[in-house]
């Protein structure tokens, strides 16, 4: 793959250093939680893997939101949306392998259906006791609705606020509904309580592990065909796009139908990920598509460095660890500092942590320079995208 | 030379909005390879005529023809972009993030669709292309510079060069020199005389010393029609050119 020379021969620097750590924790996570015994002081536990998968899953969205962003100008406030979708997706097969060890015991219907009364599965159910049906529903549902979505709004050129704000009416919309009983997802308490998937049982470590080693696949995965659609021809008319959109019609680029693929490519990461994150928390419910996870997705790819796609990742992480520790720690102060650093952030550090971290390798390597006769570091190009309006 | 070998002829093109004739019964031609200037006081419809030409806007009556048997106004705006006339809008936009070859790169003929794109790769012939015109537009030394550091005259060059990249028959070119620095001015003289052959150029222009120095043939419109037309020295001598400039 062309994205993994690349990385090898240094032109994505930041992404070589990403694949490299994601293989290292691949190989240590497993052996600190197997190898390591429980009584050392390294030994990893569950909560642990866990919290690692569940923070990767967090980067995929950051990912899928940076590719369109980062690159191609289209902010949506409204990813965790096609997130929640392939989680439900996969809540869906969980619920359905619960089987007849359900609270009521019935072979075919999850609880609720039985608490509601239900006498027969609801036909969106069918099919999902297969996996491979389940899988293909993770990544159909989310793009199914990232096509008929963006279709509209691109073809009627939506773009810039006016998109950002009918995609959280969007995700919005969808948190009502699922809100609902009738809908047949639950309503409010969603699916949890969940058993086994694929026969391994959810709660043992080992699953977890493996659990969090495909989500390590799947991050590195997502990356790499991240990297190489913004390295093609098609990620420079993205780019073009994102900087002078008109200009792009006029060269005969069909803008609306580049939008249109990379938002649903977008939207199948953001379900993947949505998809992996459901068996590792072990619950999802409507609370998922509330407009501010959207919202707080956007600022972890702010906060890492947007247009660099691994800066997005790190954002994530950072951010989410961030909030693992305040809101564990001084619970009323988390929202506060969320506010700041975006503040902060967009004042100080328009290219994020990965624009202040590449710009001092590029100053230690070349020594100082006055900015005049020097072009900035390749990355910071990359990431100083921020769309000037001139073109609207 | 009959009317068909024309490279572009306008003939009784008129455009009225709310009853103001931007252009009233104009005619005008352009011969295969000839560079035209085009000269007039604001309003007199220099940008009502490109937006014609280009398909923008249509006009009420009149016919307007680009070579043989195409007719201009049956197209859309894409058609006569596909047909071989390019246009050069008065403000400069480069892709800024974009290295200048990228620019150029971007501006290739071929499939434009996503998946096609996706799996483009620049062909050596292609690079071929791409250094030739950055040799013609004078900025080889940029070809890996980003758009935005570059000077305005240089990214006006650079979107003549992206034009280029499409082999056209008509360019139209708005106001190229507008804001240059008199050596910029020259550069830009140099390069349109060097187009003019291979291409039709047609220039719309205010300032009256660079025209002098590029135009073999000038059209002076006044109220949206041609109203003297010829050299640059018969053109100044004309009486109702000296009326509408000097208001004698």
């Amino acid at each position: 793959m062309l994205s993994l020379w690349n990385a090898r021969k240094g032109t994505d620097r930041g992404g070589a250093w990403f694949l490299a750590a994601l293989i290292v924790l691949a190989v240590a996570a497993p052996f600190f939680s197997q190898v390591v015994p429980a009584t050392s002081a390294f030994h990893l536990s569950a909560f642990g893997i866990t919290l690692i998968g569940k923070y990767l899953c967090y980067g995929m969205l950051a990912l899928a939101i940076d590719l369109i962003w980062g690159y191609c100008g289209i902010l949506s406030l409204g990813h965790a949306a096609f997130f929640t979708l392939g989680g439900y997706a996969m809540g869906m097969y969980l619920m359905r392998q619960i089987g007849p060890r359900g609270v009521y015991g019935d072979p075919v219907l999850p609880d609720f259906m039985v608490f509601l009364n239900w006498k027969s599965l609801p036909w969106f159910w069918y099919g999902f006791n297969h996996f491979p049906f389940a899988l293909l529903m993770m990544v159909l549902v989310p793009a199914l609705l990232a096509g008929v979505f963006g279709w509209f709004a691109f073809r009627s050129r939506v773009t810039g606020v006016y998109f950002s704000i009918i995609t959280q009416a969007l995700t919005y919309a969808l948190m009502l509904a699922f809100f609902r009983n009738d809908m047949g997802f639950g309503g409010n308490n969603g699916f949890t309580d969940f058993k086994d998937i694929l026969g391994f049982d959810l709660h043992s470590d080992s699953t977890r592990v493996v659990l969090l080693i495909v989500t390590i696949a799947a991050l590195g995965a997502s990356y790499l065909a991240c990297r190489t659609i913004v390295d093609s021809r098609a990620g420079r008319v993205m780019r073009a796009i994102r900087d002078a959109e008109s200009r792009t019609r006029f060269l005969g680029y069909p803008v609306e139908s580049f939008k249109l693929w990379i938002f649903v490519f977008s939207a199948i990461i953001a379900g993947i990920a949505g998809a992996l994150y459901v068996p590792q928390v072990g619950i999802i419910n409507p609370g998922e598509f509330a407009p501010i996870n959207s919202i707080e997705a956007v600022i972890w790819v702010a906060v890492g460095g947007r247009g660099t796609l691994y800066g997005a990742i790190a954002g994530a992480i950072l951010v989410n660890y961030a909030k693992t520790y305040l809101t564990g720690a001084f619970p009323e102060i988390w929202l506060f500092f969320l506010g700041a650093l975006f503040v902060l952030v967009t004042l100080f550090l328009p290219n994020g942590f990965v624009g202040l971290i590449s710009a001092r390798i590029k100053h230690k390597e070349d020594g100082p320079v006055t900015p005049i006769n020097k072009e900035p570091a390749i990355d910071a190009v990359a990431v100083s995208g921020v769309p000037d309006e001139k073109d609207k | 030379m009959s009317v068909r070998d024309k490279r572009l002829y306008l003939e009784d093109l008129t455009v009225s909005f709310d009853g103001f004739k931007a252009l009233n019964k104009l005619s005008l031609f352009v011969d295969p390879g000839e560079l035209l200037c085009i000269i007039g006081p604001n309003g007199a419809g220099k940008t009502t005529m490109m937006d014609v030409i280009t398909g923008k806007t249509r006009p009420d009556s009149g016919t307007a023809w680009f070579g043989r048997g195409t007719d201009l106004l049956t197209m859309t705006e894409a058609e006569i972009v596909a047909a071989g006339v390019a246009r050069k809008f008065q403000k400069p936009t480069v892709f800024e993030q974009l290295t200048v070859f990228e620019n150029l790169e971007l501006a290739l003929a071929g499939d434009r669709s996503f998946l096609k794109t996706l799996r483009a790769r620049t062909s050596t012939a292609q690079k071929k292309r791409i250094d030739e015109v950055l040799g013609i537009i004078g900025l080889t030394a940029q070809r890996e510079s980003p758009g935005r550091i570059l000077a305005h005259g240089q990214k006006q060059w650079l979107e003549i060069g992206m034009l280029l990249m499409q082999n056209p028959e008509l360019l139209l070119v708005d106001e190229p020199v507008a804001g240059m620095t008199p050596h910029e001015i020259e550069r830009t003289a140099e390069l349109l005389l060097s187009l003019a052959g291979e291409h039709s150029v047609m220039v719309v222009e205010h300032d009256m010393s660079f025209v002098r120095s590029i135009a073999k043939r000038v059209a002076v419109l006044h109220e949206g029609h041609v109203i003297a037309e010829g050299d640059m020295d018969k053109v100044q001598k004309d009486p109702r050119v000296i009326e509408v400039y000097l208001g004698v």
